[in-house]
């Protein structure tokens, strides 16, 4: 009952930021399709960088654009609907945060629900396209499994970088103003997550584990989706994002309640 | 002249002092030409280091453009320019006895040569200190360095006057940001900032050859390691000139008319 | 209805002194400066009442609202909002309290005010036919007809604070706190606001507070003020007691004649509070 009363909130906040997008057409076309270029070119760019060469590390040109394609939709979809937190130090500096804490909803509903932003969709046509490519060009046997794989790897993937942005607004209420370096480790994942993250060494492999578990969506489970490894096990890796996910709630609880006790 | 100096040096003040603290963007910055060293590591050990490029050449390209990002990043505009053009402040910058266009470009080259200086001396220096084959590498020799002294502040002012049109078309949309996105997210790619221009097919460097793009970054950073001499360099200075005082020729066209329309709608 | 019980409050603000090595020092120790935004104040409100709520720029205004409608957790004292803790069990209590800020919009600035209104049916889960209801109430009293369709950006400050204020009123809240309600509005919009208020309050028995640097504010709607200035309560009482303290020490005679924010900034002046 809760459950979708909350639901139903969310669908309302999402069309009231459409409606408020849609009043700028035209800059929301263009922002969609200049989104939509700078992912296109990305794609373009692998593709002349794959004319000099068929492998990288063992992984084709299709195993790559699946890499690529994986990692962009998730950080697309995070985008659409985590954009809340990532611009959160305005929503803290303007008061709006304040009026949310008079509001009997839980904040993490409106805090995203409020910046629901449809214009951030524009790398998903680009990141569909890589995919369908990435489809052709690897060998992969599609069947219940690798479609859970695929899947898990996406979904698992939105949720770390909500994660992530999560921790850059808890941030907010330390009044830490700064936060390029957590920009690092979502634009960064971004851009350099479309390899394999074994193609980086050792070190960032570990780094990208044991740190920030960006293994867990990319690596791990694509060693199984190319068929490299026998380990079925490796499928489920997704699912330990729900722990990296718990972490960063528990840090903005912590902050909301630092926040109480000291203001703005 | 002196006035334009004069905004030249304000900007350059300011822009200093923003950027004393900005440990954490170094950072940032190192860490992502690590990435792309590392990336591209893999690429040459793939194709047997038979790349368009060498790949201590593309070590330094990389540096070189995490180091001077701020010269060349299109995206980065001035936002108290959109915002004077947003909300019909300029139309107070008119009362000042210079011409608009100078004005600004000589704001905007300054604001970016402060802010790359204060930049690039921490970068340049971790860049020289890498292990070795991340290191950043010595230019060929001091001919070179001299070109890629000369061809960086021509590009510059390419993509300065690049910007400039785009600042001016903001006067005839009423979306002025989206255009910036569009025209940026085209530019980053055209002007080798995902990936160097070489390692584009032949058929379609010819075409970006011949427009503004292949004449910004591409040049200075490929004179600087000796991947670009003799007669081709020259003729990229050339079209260098060409290409500045052509755009610039266009922006000053289009201040000519977004004046009149400002002087006619009163801002 | 509202006991405000020996509250404190103070922040720690980090001390910055001008200069580069001080900057750099900074970076590894900062000094902190305490700064007592409420000091030991207390005071009741019952059912009803309407309470003018004044004092100086930095008096602590802002932050007694702040912990009583629960944004605020205060460092030490006690606070009970119709039988709630303001900051214990925030979704509960908010349900009851309608707060407007002066400064700021809770409507959404591109969508027609209707739409943000209907935001809000969903938000506190108001039951369709008592939205219907009170809408229709706060639309006749506040002559939001043609408002209700326009988007927030296109109203001027006055329609807007007409709409800021049903917002607030939409989910029946028993309590009202209002932060400088009449800032910047235009006579009529200030005569229609402050009309409203009173009447609210005599048909809903809407307890309400409200702070504001407008003394006529006070004169028509506050039937009691109180005053505090750096952080402690100066004077709880009518209008008339604030007329009569800040009229005894005035020179001459025709004191009662006084212009009102003569008179505040007098008074201010005399408890030496600014």
């Amino acid at each position: 009952m809760k459950m979708r009363e909350n639901i139903r909130l969310y669908v309302k906040y999402a069309s009231a930021c459409t409606q408020s997008v849609m009043q700028y057409k035209l800059s929301f076309l263009l922002m969609v399709t200049g989104r939509f270029i700078m992912t296109f070119g990305e794609l373009i760019a692998l593709k002349f960088l794959f004319s000099g060469f068929t492998q990288i590390k063992e992984y084709t040109y299709g195993d790559v654009l699946l890499c690529f394609s994986v990692i962009q939709m998730s950080f697309t979809f995070a985008e659409l609907f985590g954009n809340g937190f990532k611009t959160f130090s305005s929503m803290v500096r303007r008061g709006e945060f304040d009026r949310m804490l008079l509001r009997p909803r839980s904040l993490i509903l409106q805090v995203i629900g409020s910046r629901f932003e449809v214009g951030r969709t524009g790398p998903l046509l680009a990141a569909v396209i890589t995919l369908v490519l990435g489809i052709r060009y690897s060998r992969i046997t599609w069947n219940l499994m690798t479609v859970w794989t695929m899947a898990a790897m996406i979904i698992g993937g939105t949720l770390l970088f909500i994660g992530l942005f999560m921790l850059e607004a808890s941030f907010c209420f330390f009044s830490v103003e700064d936060t390029s370096l957590i920009n690092v480790l979502t634009y960064g994942a971004k851009a350099h997550g479309k390899y394999p993250i074994d193609v980086y060494g050792k070190g960032i492999l570990r780094f990208c584990t044991y740190v920030i578990p960006y293994t867990l969506i990319q690596y791990y489970p694509l060693q199984f989706l190319l068929g490299k490894t026998r380990h079925w096990q490796l499928a489920f890796c997704p699912l330990g994002i729900i722990g990296f996910l718990l972490l960063c709630y528990f840090l903005w609880q912590f902050g909301v309640r630092h926040y109480k006790s000291c203001g703005s | 002249m002196k006035k334009y100096y004069c905004f030249f040096k304000l900007r350059f003040a300011t822009g200093i002092q923003y950027r004393m603290a900005s440990v954490t963007a170094l950072t940032t910055q190192l860490i992502w030409g690590l990435m792309e060293c590392l990336a591209y590591k893999a690429i040459a050990e793939a194709s047997g280091n038979n790349l368009p490029m060498g790949y201590s050449s593309i070590v330094t390209y990389i540096w070189l453009k995490e180091a001077l990002l701020v010269l060349f990043n299109t995206w980065a505009a001035d936002n108290e320019l959109f915002a004077m053009i947003a909300n019909g402040d300029v139309s107070y910058e008119l009362c000042r006895p210079v011409s608009i266009y100078s004005m600004w470009f000589s704001r905007i080259t300054g604001a970016r040569t402060a802010e790359a200086m204060m930049r690039c001396i921490p970068i340049l220096l971790c860049a020289f200190l890498m292990p070795k084959p991340y290191r950043m590498s010595l230019p060929a020799d001091g001919v070179s360095f001299f070109l890629f002294l000369l061809t960086l502040f021509l590009a510059l002012g390419i993509t300065v006057t690049f910007c400039m049109l785009v600042y001016m078309l903001c006067f005839f949309t009423i979306s002025p940001q989206g255009w910036r996105m569009v025209l940026t997210g085209a530019v980053d790619f055209l002007s080798g900032n995902i990936i160097p221009l070489p390692f584009f097919p032949k058929k379609y460097l010819f075409l970006l050859e011949l427009s503004p793009f292949a004449y910004m970054q591409n040049v200075p950073f490929r004179i600087y390691s000796g991947e670009l001499a003799g007669g081709e360099l020259y003729q990229c200075i050339v079209r260098q000139f060409f290409w500045m005082a052509a755009l610039m020729l266009l922006g000053m066209l289009l201040w000519k008319r977004a004046e009149k329309r400002i002087v006619i709608q009163g801002g | 209805m509202i006991e405000f019980n020996d509250v404190c409050k103070s922040y720690r603000v980090t001390r910055r002194n001008s200069g580069f090595g001080n900057a750099v020092k900074s970076l590894f120790k900062r000094e902190y400066d305490t700064i007592h935004a409420i000091n030991h104040i207390s005071f009741s409100i019952k059912e009803g009442e309407m309470v003018g709520y004044i004092g100086p720029n930095g008096a602590g205004k802002s932050s007694t609202i702040k912990i009583l409608s629960g944004i605020l957790t205060p460092d030490s004292g006690t606070c009970l909002v119709n039988g709630r803790v303001p900051w214990k069990d925030r979704k509960e209590y908010v349900r009851q309290i309608g707060v407007v800020f002066g400064q700021r919009s809770q409507l959404w600035w591109d969508i027609p005010v209707m739409d943000s209104f209907e935001l809000l049916q969903a938000i506190y889960s108001i039951p369709v036919a008592k939205y219907r209801n009170k809408l229709d109430e706060l639309t006749q009293l506040l002559h939001l007809e043609e408002l209700l369709k326009t988007p927030t950006r296109q109203l001027s400050l006055g329609q807007r604070m007409r709409c800021e204020i049903a917002a607030s009123l939409l989910h029946e809240p028993k309590v009202l706190f209002l932060d400088e309600p009449t800032i910047g509005l235009d006579a009529v919009s200030k005569l229609a606001v402050r009309g409203f208020i009173k009447r609210m309050n005599e048909e809903h028995k809407t307890t309400v507070i409200l702070t504001t640097h407008d003394m006529q504010d006070m004169e028509a709607i506050a039937s009691r003020i109180i005053l505090i200035g750096k952080g402690q309560k100066l004077m709880d009482g009518t209008l008339e007691d604030l007329r009569l303290e800040a009229g005894t020490e005035e020179a001459g005679g025709g004191s009662l004649e006084m212009d009102i924010d003569h008179m505040i900034a007098g008074l201010y002046a005399k408890l030496n509070i600014m």
